[in-house]
Order: structure tokens, then sequence, then C-alpha cells
């Protein structure tokens, strides 16, 4: 029956080539690339090679620079191990709980689980300070308590778990909850009991994606700079912090050069790893609703236990920021004898005032308008960048297949890396503001892509096909089918980068002009300063970014609301 | 024996299933019929053990099943969409049971082998099931559920995703295997002709509650109310009021009919009107209108009068030619 239509489309499709010889397909594609991989050669591509000759220089191979990259890698990979181990212990009955039941506050619990990721590292890090640090909310209350959190290695793995949980339950709990029940049923009425049906049924069709998602956690885990750096101390040296250490303290930007090609090897690794399991795991089944209400004993305890555990755990750091920025709780530098303690809104208006021998040079709440603008121009530059991109990748061809993970790679290395290269290569035009933007722009562009292009290729054919035998002109076609579907990833896309932007701190830490800090570097300066004001400060800061990030994260959401509303 | 008493269920408020109380015997294959949400599925899986009744109790041979889990039941279950398992291969799927049971190696290499031989895809055995057509696919899914010897079959609109020809196939095949395996079964549809084709016996749910049970030919013969005429397609049905003992008056016109049931003057009524011309010498009644539409099926043809009524005949009238039908009128509870 197929036979003579396809033949007929076959025959059409060769006599629209014979008519449109001009330009032949392949040089279409090139021109959509051109931009993005111009932007990528300069920013990345080009610093990833200047990193890469300095290694290649003689001083490099020192004993010294080899003694420091290996025990940074050996305590990288144990962090990170720890770390991912721990995230699943907390993930995988997370993913289960989201993709098996269904209770009351469900949808906010899992709301609340994914808000971390999307924040900056500097606002985990405030918070977890603002909780548990030694001028936090635990440590006022109880006065007695003599634990210490701050500059520890627990600090560093909680954070990390804080972080990554909800890739656990999204990428595992999406698998779980798109498996067809029908086959646990089947497994069922063949005489497997639940164990079996685990281990033999639902087990195995998961191992993808619990994979797939434990490499990107051991990535994340691998790569995080501003947790370690900030919650750890340098004494906690990952890579990724000693790069920072090595190039910006000690100027040995040889050292720095081998510790990023260690990083960059490894990060490599990992992401073709992840890029297979993540292939393997788009399988898609019947994607029908599994849910059930608790209704055993066991299930209602388990559900209970895990919502009370989950909210715990990420209600707390993220609330005790705001709470401590407005209650002050210890003398001011430079007070003395008795101490304010109550609320205050000093932390906000000292915002706004340059003082002399403050951190800066500047009012503090200019770096929040650093932050904007670099955020404004890092959204113009993405979209532009991003659009010829996400159309070539909609439809992939060979060219694609090669491309698409090269223009992931900023993905999967280090931002601290990205600002090495910056130094090392454009170390001349520091002085300039204008750098910050394209770092930031080099951190977004893959997440812009990643947004736009499923948008673009989740337009059936069939849809235009439809809209123009009803009369549609081409134009028309977009106005009516393609526009509608791309202004909101466009949104999503556009708010994705502005977020990225606002939180970057890596890359930010290494090539901001002291006197252009964003809010990032400002929190990071407060917390690094002594004193209750500077405290307060870094706390009122880290509480305007987060409701920046949050609202940040609410427009994303909506945006793609209609779509999937997963990753 | 498997025995069905007193099912209840209610979900989200609603009653799914109002005292449902059956049994298959030995060797029998029952058929559910309904419309979709009559509770049928619900029903199935409560027997296979799937889901929980509100109250009641499912036994097999005298043993209460009611609170076992499904995987010690022994019945065979078979999905609408197959359900295979991605992840293995045919002669993997057609084991899964088989290894749930410990049983083996050489005996299941042998009964994995008959079942699909009993299907008809003894060369399939190392295929993935993502390669398989529908048919295929649904061929497996028997064998699997065949391969652990159950007491009890249960088919959830097993043919439902396939198409017509492949599906008369597939259902006369099935019949045939019930028939030589004697294992008894519980087929569950929403199709009236694979009902009557498989089931030794026919339940039509309606509502929550069984409406009519008997075997296929018995309910054809005597729908009892309008609900399962209406539903099984038997005719045209339309209200009469009883105006004298076996006299009712309609819209159509006055029509005589003896009725088992006892009815008083100025009772409401269900008839039927079978669409077959009756022989006129014994038949009463007539059917009369102007054509309006005439339908070619084979070996008749449909016609339809202008008002609503429909007639099978095996000349066609011209449209807009007035006729009448001797016709047979059955009154329903």
């Amino acid at each position: 029956m197929n036979q003579p239509i396809n033949h007929g489309d076959a025959q059409n499709t060769e006599m629209i080539k014979k008519l449109r010889v001009s330009v032949p397909p392949w040089l279409g594609r090139l021109l959509l690339w051109l931009f993005p991989l111009s932007f990528l050669t300069i920013f990345f591509f080009l610093p990833l090679s200047k990193i890469l000759a300095f290694t290649f220089d003689t001083s490099a191979f020192d004993a010294d620079n080899f003694r420091i990259a290996g025990s940074a890698l050996r305590f990288t990979f144990y962090q990170a191990f720890l770390s991912t181990l721990l995230t699943l212990l907390i993930g995988l009955p997370s993913a289960y709980l989201f993709a098996r039941y269904d209770f009351r506050g469900k949808s906010i619990l899992r709301a609340l689980t994914a808000v971390p990721f999307m924040l900056p590292t500097v606002v985990v890090a405030a918070g977890f300070s603002a909780l548990l640090g030694p001028r936090g909310l635990t440590h006022t209350l109880f006065p007695l308590s003599s634990f210490q959190f701050i500059g520890t290695l627990p600090a560093i793995l909680i954070a990390h778990v804080f972080y990554n949980t909800t890739i656990i339950i999204r990428i595992v709990g999406t698998a779980l909850s798109s498996l067809d029940p029908k086959l646990e049923q089947a497994a069922r009425s063949l005489g497997a009991d639940t164990f079996h049906v685990w281990k033999n049924v639902i087990l195995p069709l998961l191992r993808p994606a619990i994979f797939a998602a434990t490499l990107l956690v051991f990535l994340f885990d691998f790569t995080s700079f501003g947790v370690i750096l900030l919650l750890g101390g340098s004494k906690f040296s990952t890579l990724e912090v000693e790069i920072y250490l090595q190039a910006v303290r000690q100027l040995n930007l040889p050292s720095a050069a081998l510790l990023a090609v260690l990083q960059l090897i490894c990060t490599l690794i990992f992401s073709i790893l992840y890029t297979r399991f993540a292939s393997r795991s788009t399988i898609q089944l019947a994607p029908r609703s599994t849910l059930i209400k608790p209704q055993t004993l066991k299930q209602k305890l388990f559900v209970t236990l895990f919502c009370i555990l989950l909210s715990a755990f990420f209600l707390l750091p993220l609330s005790s920021l705001p709470i401590r920025s407005l209650f002050r709780f210890e003398a001011d530098r430079g007070q003395r004898g008795e101490v304010q303690y109550g609320f205050t809104t000093d932390y906000y208006t000292e915002l706004f005032i340059n003082r002399r021998g403050s951190v800066f040079y500047v009012p503090p709440i200019q770096a929040t308008l650093n932050s904007l603008g670099y955020a404004g121009a890092t959204v113009v530059l993405s979209l532009l960048l991003g659009y010829p991109a996400a159309i070539a990748l909609a439809k992939p061809a060979r060219l694609e297949k090669f491309l698409d993970p090269l223009i992931m790679l900023p993905l999967g290395s280090s931002a601290v890396m990205l600002g090495l290269g910056f130094i090392i290569t454009y170390g001349k035009w520091l002085t300039s503001p204008w750098l910050v933007p394209f770092a930031h722009t080099l951190v977004a562009l893959p997440f812009v892509i990643r947004t736009l292009q499923p948008a673009l290729a989740s337009i059936p054919q069939r849809l235009r096909q439809a809209a123009s035998s009803l009369g549609a002109s081409p134009f028309e076609v977009w106005r009516q089918i393609d526009f509608p579907i791309l202004r909101r990833a466009t949104l999503a896309a556009g708010t994705f980068a502005f977020t990225i932007s606002l939180g970057e701190f890596g890359a930010t830490l290494l090539i901001a002009r002291p006197e252009y800090p964003t809010i990032p570097i400002a929190i990071e300066r407060f917390l690094s300063q002594p004193g209750g004001l500077n405290y307060g400060q870094s706390m009122a800061m880290a509480t305007i970014l987060m409701l920046l990030a949050i609202i940040g994260m609410l427009a994303i959401e909506k945006f793609r609301l209609p779509n999937t509303g997963e990753f | 024996m498997l025995e069905v008493r007193n099912i209840f269920k209610t979900y989200e408020g609603r009653l799914l299933l109002n005292d449902i109380s059956f049994s298959v015997a030995e060797g029998k294959t029952i058929c559910l019929l309904g419309a979709s949400g009559s509770g049928k599925s619900t029903l199935l899986r409560i027997i296979a053990g799937l889901e929980s009744s509100d109250s009641g109790i499912i036994s097999f041979n005298g043993l209460d099943l009611t609170t076992t889990p499904p995987h010690l039941r022994d019945f065979g279950l078979v999905f609408q969409d197959y359900a295979l398992f991605p992840h293995l291969n045919v002669n993997d799927n057609v084991a899964f049971g088989l290894k749930m049971r410990r049983i083996g190696q050489t005996e299941t290499v042998e009964r994995v082998a008959t079942s699909l031989k009993l299907v008809s895809l003894t060369e399939f055995g190392d295929r993935k099931v993502t390669d398989l057509s529908g048919g295929e696919q649904q061929r497996v899914a028997l064998a699997r559920a065949l391969a652990i010897q159950p007491r009890l079959l249960m088919f959830d609109e097993p043919l439902g995703a396939l198409d017509r020809a492949l599906r008369e196939d597939l259902l006369n095949e099935l019949r045939m295997i019930l028939h030589r395996t004697k294992i008894p079964a519980i087929y569950v549809t929403h199709d009236q002709e694979e009902a009557f084709t498989i089931a030794d016996r026919v339940l039509i749910l309606y509502d929550g509650k069984i409406i009519r049970e008997g075997t296929p030919a018995d309910v054809w013969a005597k729908p009892e109310s309008a609900i399962v005429a209406g539903f099984l397609g038997l005719g045209n049905l339309f209200d009469g009021e009883v105006i004298a003992q076996n006299e009712f008056q309609t819209e159509h016109g006055t029509f005589t009919v003896k009725c088992i049931y006892k009815h008083s003057r100025g009772d409401k009524v269900h008839l039927l009107v079978r669409p077959l011309p009756a022989d006129a010498q014994r038949e009463a009644n007539i059917l009369s209108g102007v054509v309006t539409d005439v339908i070619f099926q084979q070996d008749r043809f449909k016609v339809t009068l202008e008002n609503g009524l429909y007639i099978y005949l095996p000349d066609a009238p011209k449209v807009g030619q007035k006729i009448s039908v001797s016709v047979k009128v059955e009154c329903l509870a």
C-alpha cells in the first residue's frame, strides 16, 4: 500500500532538488554554523589551545606541579565519588517517591528539590553558612553547640547532594514514570514478586537512566568550584580550586594549565560516557500515569518520611538565608559593648552606601547593576549565537552528529578553566568589562541551544503541511505554527541565559575587574571579610540573588509549560 | 473453577463495580462484554490481583485467593498493548514466568518451544520483540502467558490494537488454542463479534453490573433489556404503551406482540424490531415508510426509512419509494 506513495514522494523530492541547485544544503548548514563556531573558536578553542600549549612548556613539568596535580586529582575523585554516592542514596528513593506516588503538596515539593540546581553556587554556600556556619542560625539559637560545619568535608558533600539530587529525580524519575505499568503487571501475573519485578524488569529498563544520571552527578561534583571554595576553604583543593589558586594566588600559570588539561581529559571521558548512556536511556515507553496514593502503612510511612526529610533538607538552607539577612545576632565591626539583637534592615540599606575602607570602591549595590548589565548582554549574545545552531541541530545531518558534542563541550569544561583560558589568551583586555559577558555566553550557550532545539524539532512537519494545505502562505505557516512555539522557547532560553549569567561564579572570579564586581563576587568578598556587617551584607546580597534566580526559574517553567515540563 | 462473588469497587467516589458475581467452569471461555468505562478491565485486574476490591471474594477450586498477591495466583494475563519486556528477546520473554518459577533449563527450553509452536512463532525465538509486528507481538504475549501453564487465562482487549483482518485470524487461532489447551479463560472486549466468536458464555457489563448472562445464542435471541439490545445492535428500539392485552401503541403504529413479561394497561415498554423481514403469514406487524437511504452490504441491502428505522432487504428499493414490510416485534423487560 505504501509503496506507490513513497515512490511519488521520492520523485517529488528529486524534482525539488533539481529546481534548487543554486544552494547546496551543506552550504546552508555551514552558514548556520558560521557564527556559533567562530565564537567558540575565538573564545573557547583558542584559549583551550593556549592552555594546552602551556603544558608543553617545560616549566609545567615540575615535580612540585605534579605533586600538586596528583593530590588535587585524588581529592577531586574522592569527594566526587562520595558526593555521588550520597546523592544516589537520597535521589533514588526520591525519584521513586515522585514517579509512583500521588500525595498532597507533591508538585511544590518536587519544585523545591529542583530549586538548588538553578541557584548560583554562592547562594547555596551562603545558605548553608546562614544555617550552619559559625555566625549562622543554628549556632545562634544553640550557643553551646560546638560543631563545625563550614570548612569540613561533610559541608562539601551535603552541598553537592543539595545541588544534584534533582538530577537523579528528573532523569531516573522520568524513566520510571514513563515505564509502562503493564510491564510490571505482566511480570506479576507471570509469577514475579516485588523483588523480582525490580530485579528482572524495572532495574534493567532503568539501568541506562541510572547510569546517565549518576555520571552527570559525578561530572557536576567533579567540576564543582564555588561550593568547595566557599564551604570547604582552600585546604580542600580539587583540580578546580587548585587551578584558581595557582592562577590567581600563586600566579603559576603553567601549573594551572597542567591542572586544567587534567581536568579537561577527565570531564571529556565522563561526558562521552554520559552521552552514550543518555542516548540509550531515551527509549520511550508508554507514557502513562502510574501514580498511586499511598495506601498501606509501609507506603504511608515511606511517603511521609521522605516528604519531611526532603522538605527539611531543601527548605532549611534556603530559608535561613533571608532570615539571617534580616536579623542581627552579633556586634558589627567597630562596635563595642552592648550587642544589639533583633530585626534589622541595615544590611540592605548598607548596600547603597560606599563606605571608606569597605571591600569595594563602589557602593555594593553597583554590583547588582553590573550583574544585570552583564546578564542582558549575555542574553542577546547567546540567543544570536544559539538560534542558528539550534536550527541546524533540530534536523541533524551527519555534520551535526559531529558538531553537537563539539558545541556542548563548554558545558563539560569547567568555568574556572574558561576563566584561565581568558586570562592566558586575552590577558591584556582584562581591564575591559566586556570579557565577562563573553565568558557568560560561553557557559550559557549550551543551555540556550538545548532549550531551543527541542522546541524547533518538536514542530511536526505534518502540522506545517496541514496549515499550508488549508491555505496558509509560508509566512502564515511560520506565524501560526512556528512562532507561538518558538516565542515561548526563546523566552525560556533567554531567561536561562539571564539566570546563568547572574549566578556565574568560577569564570567571573578569574576575569572580573575589582571595580566591576558582580553579585556573586560581591558575596564572596563579603563572606571572606570579618565583621558582622560584612556578613550581614553577604546575606542580603545572596538573598537578592536568590530571589532573582527564583524569579528566573519561575519564568522558565512558565514558558516551557506547554511542551513537556521535563528537561 | 474460578468463582467471583459479590465484588464491589468504588473509584474516586464512583461505584465502578456493583455486586459482581459469576464463575468460570473448567475449560470454558467467558467473555466480559461492555462499553469502555463499564468497569470490565478493572474487574479483570481485580481477578488478577493487580487491584483490590472494596469487598467480595475471588476463589479458585474452593480456595480463597482474595488476598493472594498476583504472582502467586497462577493466572496468565494478556494485555491489549502486549506489555512485552523490551529488554528481553522473544525466548526470554516467553521464559520469564518459568524463570520466576525456578523451572530447570531443559524444561524451560522445551516449554518455550511448545508455547511458541502453539502460536506459530517457532522461528522467532532470538528476535528482538521491538522488531516484531503488532500481531507477532501479541502472539509472543500469548505464548508467554501459555508457557506458565496457568490455571486461568485472562485477556484484556487483546486484539484491540490490531487491524481487522489480523484480528479475525488471531481470534480464530486463539479459539483453537483455548479449545486445545482446555485452559479456562476470561476475555474482556467491547466488540460483540469478538465476544460471540470466542465465548462459551457472554456476560454483559453495564454501569458496574452484569445485566445479562448466557450463551451467545441465548443472549442474541433474548436480549431481555433495551440496554442489551441497544448495545448489541440487534435492531430498532422504540417505546410503546400498553393499550390492551398484547397490544402496543407506538409512534410507528400499533403492534401486536405476545409478551412474556406481565404488563398492565398504560405501562410503558421497550419494543425491539429486528431488521429482518419476517413471514407475513405468521406476523401481523407491518413496518412501513418512505425509503431515504439504501446501502449495499454484500448479500443484502440496508434500507433506512424516513422515520429513522432500518431493515435489511434482499432487493434494493428506490429512494423515495414507500414500502411496507412484515416484521417480528419483541417486547423487552
